[in-house]
């Protein structure tokens, strides 16, 4: 029998009340699919479950406060365990097992077959023009068809095409996508509060789940905006015990350098030029991946201040300051920070803000960030002097850039600047080591290729 | 498409973007930052929210273009009549 | 067959008639205005467009020329270099090769070369295309191989409105303007608007819609095109049908917008397909496009020969209405 835990959603946090489950005995569940909400002292978190399973019971009802570590759900296997192969599904599935296509599909090979009449020299363009045969073992499917295929998860070898020369086109796979998407058990629970009817919902999901991203807006906009009344009071309490506690255990020690913004500007401007929005790189991702990267050489500042004293961690999960409309603060983490390229941690940095805002972060987001960067943005202030996050013990905190006199080589001229503080927990680093690791970060920022 | 279209899209898109913003309630004569609080990151969201609903790419040289709701809806017109041309 | 933009009285007259509209409201309206070419004057025109033209403008403005195509051409652009606005005509785009020197290194560099002091507001008429058995010095369609030169533009007026108003535009651009008539439009009658005047000489225009297939054409394999269309309709196959009007600029926005929706297009071109203009087109298609295509892109050409005298023979070379339905269809999803 597996059992799902109340999941640690922060080295602090001892036990949690659950408020709703999306899910009831028999219900069948993905791995990553929302399965609940929990309060914590950080606020209401969604609990993401990490197997695919079916519900056999529900432990702990709704209203009951449960320790990190104690049942909340009993599971059954995943349904007829066919989802195990999916996720087992190979990076080019067919190509090795599948017949070739029939060889009568398969234009005859062009030759000078037909007598040409005399005359000037014919072209070989006169031949008929068809595409090239496909090569043996190929799935023939239109560009159209690939995409759509690849984004629903479909295996374009069992997809019966009806294109030219039988080819898969993307209405075929519409079609073979169409009868039973996974949906979320979120999703299902939002369309049925709400009446929906999601047999024409296209999930945009791995493999097509419909997810609530798909369902919400649907939602009809007076349902919206429903935040429980004392959300915002629970995360000014927390906000409140986890900074007294940060000013009352934590000997902060404080260092600022200014870092010459010049050369991250000018290659973000050229390297945004060339992209679409949807791709482009947020100044801020500039300034976490080279956090990131120096805290890679400095593990005092990145780890965690436990009962048994200093524990540095593997990875680099920097927590990013997010500050809420209206009040309130939450930092929630994004994972290996340090190995993701910049457009990957740019496009997760505006999802997770979003969602910040809207109130829907998930667990895996709230598990314990290592270190934690404050950047107030573009009309911020000049300088951030940060409080460190327990059990962490560092923040770095990035100004607004700023033009500033800056004096080198015998001269004096005008340049855009950054301030970088970091917040450091005597217990852990001191000032020198604490200002070498600034002066990374300024130096990564000066080569942003490096990023 | 006409202006009245295009400012319906921008409000949608912004909707979207800051679900906690009363964009009903939003001067469209003044600074969005200011006015809602809004900023890189949302900005960035708007832009690639534009640029899925009307196909217009805005270049980053542009995005003080968008900064309130009047002068995104005249922006976008004319760049949308631009690619018409 | 062509049919009145708009509401109002409307007439009925041919392409010829239109294109010897456009040219008379030019000299009428504008002193600077003048026709010269091959037998323009006396003779009329080679396809008669200025028949009668000579008696009412005389032959300062109607100007019978020597043969020699490099000349008269050097002449226009000296002209629009002068301050005029010379219209000069070259009786087949085969003769213009002639010329090529003036067009091509001359009239289409000059503002470039003089740092832009000098533009050439030159128009440059020619008739192109085969089908009348004129043989393989007379027919052929060059029109896609000037698209390839910066400096100058390229329109191939299809309907009535486009040879009645492209001109009266071309005119009052600064930069040269090569106007390519096609041979078997100058019968083609139609009806046109009392008040018709100038129309834009860039963008295309979508002269037909549906859902499943991009036709893309110019020029004479505009009727083609559009019989192809009704074809296909009833084959239960609906199409775009795109008239490009300008080979350069092209109008990118309008063929991408209707094939990004139809996912499909066959493009037809009078030209080779060898290095053609329609090669173009598929190249911004692929460069575009590609992961959102469901059929590889489909041509319909001319034969890769020089063009035959012999009737049956010229027919078989030139783009025809059952080839572009076979285009069309093989670009379909087979039914069930």
């Amino acid at each position: 029998m597996r059992e799902y835990l109340m999941p640690s959603l922060g080295a602090d946090m001892k036990d949690g009340r659950v408020v709703e489950w999306f899910v009831g005995p028999g219900d069948s569940v993905r791995r990553g699919d929302v399965v609940g909400v929990v309060d914590t002292a950080k606020g209401a978190i969604e609990m993401e479950i990490w197997e695919d399973a079916t519900i056999e019971e529900i432990v702990a009802a709704p209203g009951t406060k449960v320790p990190v570590g104690e049942v909340l759900l009993r599971l059954g296997e995943p349904e007829g365990g066919a989802v195990e192969a999916a996720e087992a599904e190979p990076e080019s599935p067919e190509s090795l097992e599948t017949p070739v296509e029939p060889a009568s599909e398969v234009p005859p090979p062009r030759g000078p077959a037909e007598p040409q009449p005399p005359g000037p020299p014919a072209s070989s363009a006169e031949e008929p023009i068809s595409p090239a045969a496909p090569m043996p073992g190929l799935v023939r499917a239109s560009p159209a068809a690939r995409k759509r295929a690849h984004e629903l998860g479909i295996d374009l070898a069992e997809v019966r095409g009806s294109g030219p020369d039988g080819a898969v086109v993307l209405e075929d796979v519409l079609a073979a996508g169409g009868p039973t998407p996974h949906i979320t058990p979120l999703a299902r629970r939002i369309a049925e509060t709400h009446g929906l009817d999601l047999s024409s919902v296209k999930g945009t999901g791995p493999h097509g789940t419909i997810t609530r991203d798909d369902v919400e807006p649907l939602v009809p906009e007076a349902a919206h905006r429903q935040e429980p009344e004392g959300r915002q009071r629970t995360m000014r309490d927390a906000i409140a015990a986890a900074m007294a506690r940060s000013k009352r255990e934590i000997p902060h020690y404080y260092l600022e350098s200014i870092a010459d913004m010049r050369r991250a500007e000018a290659w973000l401007a050229a390297e945004n030029g060339t992209r679409p929005p949807e791709t482009r790189i947020l100044p801020v991702a500039l300034l976490l991946k080279a956090v990131a990267l120096s805290a890679r050489d400095y593990p005092e500042v990145n780890g965690h201040w436990t009962e048994d004293g200093y524990r540095p961690a593997s990875a680099v999960h920097v927590g990013l300051a997010v500050a809420l409309r209206g009040g309130g603060l939450i930092a929630p983490a994004l994972r290996d920070t340090d190995a993701r390229p910049l457009d990957e941690l740019s496009a997760a940095i505006t999802d997770m803000v979003q969602r910040a805002r809207a109130g829907r972060l998930r667990s895996s987001e709230m598990t314990d960030a290592t270190l934690t960067v404050s950047s107030l943005g573009e009309r911020g202030v000049e300088t951030v002097i940060g409080v460190i996050y327990p059990p962490q013990v560092a923040l770095v905190g990035f100004g607004r850039v700023v033009e500033r006199p800056w004096a080198e080589d015998g001269l004096l001229g005008v340049r855009r600047t950054v301030s970088i503080t970091l917040a450091g927990d005597h217990r852990v680093s001191d000032g020198h080591r604490g200002g070498l690791f600034l002066r990374r970060i300024a130096h990564l920022l000066a080569h942003p290729e490096e990023l | 498409m006409s202006q009245d279209d295009i400012r319906g899209t921008v409000l949608d898109v912004l909707r979207r973007v800051a679900p906690d913003v009363d964009v009903a309630g939003l001067d469209p004569a003044i600074d969005l930052r200011e006015q809602a609080d809004l900023d890189s990151v949302d900005i960035l969201n708007l832009v690639v929210g534009l640029h899925q609903a009307l196909g217009v790419d805005v270049p980053e040289t542009d995005y003080d273009e968008l900064t309130s709701v009047d002068r995104a809806v005249s922006y976008l017109a004319s760049r949308i009549n631009e690619q018409r041309g | 067959m062509s049919s009145a933009a708009g509401e109002g009285p409307v007439r009925t007259l041919t392409y010829r008639e239109a294109v010897r509209e456009a040219l008379c409201e030019a000299l009428r309206e504008d002193d600077r205005v003048f026709l010269m070419g091959e037998d323009v004057g006396r003779y009329g025109g080679c396809y008669a467009v200025s028949k009668g033209m000579l008696e009412e403008f005389g032959e300062e403005r109607i100007r019978d020329t020597p043969l020699s195509e490099s000349a008269f051409v050097g002449a226009g652009i000296g002209a629009a270099l002068g301050g005029m606005r010379p219209i000069v005509e070259v009786m087949t785009v085969n003769f213009s090769l002639l010329a090529l020197d003036q067009i091509v290194n001359t009239a289409a560099t000059l503002l470039h070369m003089s740092g832009g002091q000098f533009s050439v507001p030159l128009v440059v008429r020619m008739a192109t295309g085969g089908g009348r058995q004129l043989a393989a010095q007379h027919s052929h369609s060059l029109e896609g191989w000037y698209a390839h030169i910066p400096g100058i533009k390229i329109v191939t007026p299809a309907t009535l409105e486009d040879a009645r108003g492209m001109l009266r535009t071309a005119l009052e651009d600064p930069d040269p303007v090569l106007i390519f008539e096609n041979v078997m439009l100058y019968n083609l009658e139609g009806t046109l608007a009392e008040n018709a005047g100038a129309v834009p000489i860039e963008g295309a225009r979508v002269l037909r819609s549906g859902e499943d297939v991009s036709l893309i054409t110019y020029g004479g394999s505009l009727y083609k095109t559009l019989e192809a269309a009704e074809a296909l309709q009833s084959e239960g196959v609906t199409a775009d049908v795109i008239d490009l009007r300008s080979l350069r600029p092209l109008d990118d926005d309008t063929i991408l917008a209707s094939v990004r929706r139809t996912r499909r297009a066959v493009i037809v071109d009078e030209g080779w397909r060898t290095g053609s203009i329609s090669a173009e087109i598929m190249a911004r298609i692929g460069e575009r496009l590609f992961w959102e295509m469901d059929a590889p892109i489909e041509r319909v050409c001319s034969a890769e020969v020089p063009m035959p005298y012999a009737r049956h023979l010229e027919e078989a070379a030139l783009p025809s209405v059952p080839e572009i339905v076979a285009a069309a269809m093989r670009t379909q999803s087979r039914a069930g």
